[in-house]
């Protein structure tokens, strides 16, 4: 997963996806979906988040962390059934009551944003970039 | 990898109809995401899945019923959004109302008990040590970790209701013993004893322990003779919503840690913390938002759930004096049920106090829209989401202080001798 000379790293696929672009969101805390992100609008709702107040939705969302409720799933699902999901996910470690929104998603046929893993040490040098990630994980900088 | 038995994978194609298809295909990808080998059996569910975030979750519940799905074991409801059995008004616009009770009604239809309460471990549904469950809401898992020492890990939505149709788990995580060992401990024997017998002293160890360990086990030392069943409910609510805390041991206190030493599992702990009293005092402060303002708009307590007992407490506290702002009691059925055969559910009503039942006031909203509004709480996880979910700023006290500020109308504090 180093960084190449031409820009590029390789995420290992937690849920696989077609090829995607957007504006990398790299948030500086862990955040609990439930409580600290609007299910309707996206935007982010936790009064304690370095990040409070930016919306995921569309954005290559770069977790640190993931902390709190086992609601979060159902948020991410809103999201995804909104049209408010992130274009993507790019997690530190699989959080399997986040990422069962996508699963669940999938199960229900609507369109789902893949999720890669991606340490959270290589997550900051993204942040506010634009990238694209191709479907088998290789995110390049555009 | 992943190994499923033949009859696991027959019930994934659909051999049980497409509806416990579709859960076993969800605890199975699941078990693939954490790297789980196998799945194994679980005693029961706590099902988180029924609280109202939209219509995607409504949809989902349905689709399971269409599908003809049941649960296969004991499987008690969280909150819901709607309050059935509650006094309180619950201000969801018509199509959303509509939506939670469809949501709630296929919960219902699929099998699950109606308890719709985040303390089931106080509601009846105690699983036996060392049995393995699949648990929702993030209060329950903790206390079903580590105070009932049944095995668990954070069974988000969707997730606990497909266990509980499929009858399995992913086998990881906390259910093997040798994650269920401290790796950090907690040293307590630097605090007075008073402030360890204090119950406000639990919500704000919890959030320190939430924020310390993250996802790992700590043991915590000092606290024998401290604690009661209604402390460690609180103490986990609050390790669970400031940080990812799925377990923890008291050492002499709950089922897995008769002494630290076994709690560690033999090994010296990785990280030691030794708590001062100027670290509570701190924690103490940055579970409040409000700042420095005696205004309190409403009181709310009972995240998780308030027991009798804690109830017979705001009644002895209230000592038969009218509250001027409301005080939102949350808690379940089996509690009202016997305040009402009682006959103490109306006269608390009459003097003050709002029952919310089956729900809570920071799952749906119940509290009226104010413009710079406070919150005054006890509960540490009430502080940790009131601020996003309510609008309300948040002032933490002790219950003493919550009582004495419904009845004055204001922000009263006690005196405070912790050092």
């Amino acid at each position: 997963m180093a960084l190449k000379a031409t820009w590029e790293l390789k995420a290992e696929i937690l849920l696989p996806g077609g090829p995607i672009g957007g504006e990398c969101l790299a948030l500086t805390a862990p955040i609990s979906f439930w409580g600290g992100v609007d299910p309707r609008s996206g935007l982010i709702i936790d009064a304690r988040h370095p990040e409070r107040g930016r919306d995921i939705a569309g954005t290559i969302l770069a977790l640190p962390g993931t902390i709190g409720s086992s609601s979060a799933s159902a948020v991410l699902l809103e999201l995804v059934h909104a049209g408010r999901a992130p274009a993507a996910l790019l997690m530190d470690a699989p959080d399997a009551i986040l990422l069962l929104g996508l699963v669940v998603a999938r199960e229900m046929g609507w369109p789902t944003p893949p999720a890669y893993r991606l340490p959270a040490t290589e997550q900051k040098q993204l942040a506010g970039k634009r990238l694209s990630i191709s479907a088998e994980g290789v995110i390049r900088a555009e | 990898m992943l190994d499923l038995t033949a009859e696991e994978r027959a019930a994934a194609a659909g051999e049980s109809g497409e509806g416990a298809a579709m859960a076993m295909r969800i605890v199975a990808e699941s078990a693939r995401l954490m790297g789980a080998p196998r799945l194994i059996p679980v005693a029961s569910a706590h099902i988180d899945g029924a609280l109202y975030h939209g219509d995607s979750g409504t949809l989902f519940a349905e689709k399971l019923v269409e599908g003809g799905a049941r649960v296969a074991v004991r499987a008690s409801l969280n909150v819901g959004s709607l309050a059935p059995a509650g006094c309180a008004a619950i201000r969801l616009p018509p199509h959303e109302r509509d939506m939670a009770r469809r949501m709630m009604r296929a919960y219902e239809a699929m099998g699950c008990e109606p308890s719709w309460t985040c303390a089931p471990y106080q509601a009846g549904h105690r699983p036996a040590l060392g049995t393995d469950v699949a648990w929702g809401e993030s209060n329950a898992v903790v206390f079903c970790n580590s105070v009932l020492g049944a095995r668990t890990n954070r069974y988000g939505d969707f997730l606990d209701i497909a266990c509980a149709i499929a009858g399995r788990a992913p086998d990881y995580g906390l259910h093997r013993p040798e994650n269920r060992l401290a790796t950090l401990l907690i040293d307590l024997s630097g605090l007075s004893p008073g402030l360890r017998r204090s119950d406000v002293f639990y919500p704000v160890l919890g959030t320190i322990l939430g924020r310390a360990a993250g996802g790992a086990v700590a043991v915590i030392e000092g606290l024998q003779g401290c604690t009661t069943e209604d402390r460690l409910k609180a103490l986990g609510a609050a390790a669970a919503s400031a940080g990812g805390v799925g377990l923890f041991h008291v050492a002499g206190v709950t089922p897995e840690a008769p002494d630290a030493a076994t709690a560690l599992g033999g090994a010296p702990p990785r990280e030691r913390i030794t708590l001062t009293a100027s670290d509570v005092e701190a924690a103490l402060a940055r579970l409040s938002t409000a700042g420095e303002t005696e205004r309190v708009d409403a009181v709310a307590v009972g995240s998780p759930h308030l027991s009798l007992a804690e109830i017979d407490e705001v009644e002895q506290r209230m000592a038969g004096r009218r509250l001027k702002i409301p005080l939102y009691a949350n808690t379940g059925r089996h509690v009202v049920g016997p305040l009402e055969a009682q006959g103490r559910r109306r006269a608390l009503e009459e003097a003050g106090i709002v029952f919310v039942v089956d729900t809570c006031i920071v799952v749906t909203p119940i509290l009226p829209e104010l413009e710079g509004a406070v919150l005054m709480t006890n509960s540490g996880k009430f502080a940790h989401y009131a601020p996003g979910n309510t609008g309300y700023a948040v002032t933490y006290g002790s219950l003493g202080e919550c009582v004495e500020s419904a009845v004055a109308g204001r922000l009263v504090r006690e005196p405070r001798a912790w050092r």
